[in-house]
């Protein structure tokens, strides 16, 4: 479903060039749920803006959902679903508008949106709040329109940019329930990035840890914690291959 | 098409509120109440001169400042949503511009309803074909306002476009007429492209419409038009935008 060779994306800056990705190569099988981890400023961010066609890479080779990600943007954008971090719609905006409208930029005729729309409410457990405006749902209701807003034209593939941050317990235990059972029902191909490692420990099926703009280790949960000791968790094994230093100041 | 789903999206948004695009033109609105009466008793020129001035700060005012909309939209991440979606760039841009465009002519339909009330008088044609130029010039406006606020820095296109449209709203002699000017201001009015486009609505509005000044207005429109439709694209084309 993602095939990445040799990926780079260079950054110009006042300061010089920040080479944010570098040399990135990972494959993504059909079916997956694949977490996507790294200190701030690792390189998640640009990674997952170039696969999701909002950067250009500096060079290497992409596929994904079977197309070319440089040569035919369009093609990747009508196959994938992309949930960045924070709010994606404006608080003044109607709920039920901005999906119709997401919806209609998938093809969707008029009829057919609203359907889809109501179909997906529900399937969030968001029903009745199509006339609400999105600054008055509680913060679990407005990240579960962020997602409804990416799964609207039911993709093949789901880019998650930190789905979670900021959501209670309640919120984040349904929207991961949520995230298995697309890939159980609907056979989604799921690329979630998360601070919390032990729900990325619980829902992935495998992981990659970027540092530095590279992928420092992959494997299942499981296997990296094994590689480390019989009592370590997915935390431990991150600061391993990442180290402790802080890296609030570095990222592009 | 997918231009036109977008600006019916956006236009339910904005006539939701029918207090914000009234508040909007409130401004043309007090001048042509409050100064109107001053102006067309003062000998500097009557209603069909004041008029297509205020035409001019209203569209100023709305298409210049459209850029507002994509700042909104950037901070609150709808922006980059929709840029995630298969829609292509240009309807990205045209869905807004359109938008602005029937919002503009809307406000110019309300200002014009209380000229006439206050003594406005202008051929049928005129008043059609000065419209039709700002609609030109809008659409040009809007274009490069969005285009602006793509490339500016959040914190720095409010001040900047804000302070920008009222030297761009005097030079243009939308107020008082720039041959009233001294040399010095009526050189460097020349030198913006909204004064000959406030002429020639002027010239239509008093029923001359096969002139230089229509001439140079029309020809200044849709050079505009045609600047700032390529630079937009091209900006909302652009990676990263």
């Amino acid at each position: 479903m993602i095939h990445v060779n040799a990926l780079t994306k260079t950054f110009t800056t006042k300061k010089g060039t920040v080479e944010a990705v570098r040399g990135l190569d990972l494959h993504v099988a059909a079916g997956e749920i694949v977490g996507f981890l790294g200190p701030n400023g690792a390189g998640k961010t640009t990674t997952l803006r170039m696969l999701t066609t909002l950067l250009k890479p500096t060079s290497g080779t992409a596929t994904v959902a079977g197309h070319d990600l440089v040569a035919e943007p369009t093609e990747v954008r009508r196959r994938i679903g992309y949930v960045a971090q924070g709010n994606t719609v404006a608080p003044m905006a109607l709920v039920g508008e901005e999906l119709e409208l997401q919806a209609r930029l998938y093809g969707l005729g008029r009829a057919e949106a609203k359907d889809r729309v109501a179909e997906t409410l529900r399937a969030l457990d968001l029903a009745g709040l199509e006339g609400r405006p999105a600054g008055a749902l509680s913060g679990g209701q407005r990240r579960r329109v962020d997602i409804a807003m990416g799964l609207l034209h039911k993709p093949k593939l789901l880019f998650l940019d930190e789905p979670t941050t900021g959501l209670d317990p309640q919120s984040r235990a349904y929207l991961w329930d949520y995230v298995r059972k697309l890939r159980e029902e609907e056979g989604m191909t799921i690329f979630v990035t998360t601070h919390y490692l032990d729900e990325a420990d619980a829902l992935c099926d495998r992981i990659l840890i970027i540092d530095h703009g590279r992928i420092v280790t992959e494997g299942s949960p499981a296997d990296l914690k094994a590689e480390l000791g019989p009592s370590a968790t997915l935390d431990d094994v991150f600061l391993h291959v990442t180290g402790r230093e802080l890296r609030e100041n570095t990222a592009v | 098409m997918t231009a036109l789903i977008l600006a019916r999206h956006y236009l339910r948004a904005t006539f939701r509120s029918k207090l914000a695009t009234l508040i909007n033109a409130i401004q043309p609105i007090m001048f042509l109440v409050l100064f109107g009466p001053l102006f067309a008793r003062s000998g500097i020129g009557s209603w069909d001169v004041l008029v297509p001035g205020l035409l001019m700060q209203l569209t100023l005012m709305s298409a210049g400042l459209a850029g507002f909309g994509i700042y909104v939209d950037r901070r609150f991440g709808a922006f980059e949503r929709l840029r995630v979606t298969p829609a292509g760039r240009t309807s990205l841009l045209l869905g807004r511009v359109l938008r602005d465009i029937v919002v503009l002519l809307v406000q110019a339909v309300l200002l014009l309803a209380i000229g006439f009330v206050l003594g406005l008088r202008v051929p049928p044609a005129g008043l059609l074909l000065g419209l039709v130029l700002l609609v030109v010039l809008a659409i040009g406006l809007a274009s490069l306002s969005y285009a602006i606020a793509l490339v500016m820095p959040d914190e720095l296109f409010p001040p900047v476009a804000t302070t920008a449209v009222v030297p761009l709203m005097l030079l243009s002699g939308a107020l008082l007429p720039m041959s009233l000017a001294p040399a010095w201001l009526d050189v460097l009015s020349r030198f913006t492209p909204f004064r000959h486009v406030v002429e020639a609505v002027r010239a239509f509005f008093a029923g001359s419409y096969v002139t230089p000044v229509v001439g140079w207005g029309v020809l200044t429109g849709v050079l505009f038009l045609v600047v700032g439709v390529v630079v937009g694209t091209r900006l909302f084309h652009r990676e990263n935008a």
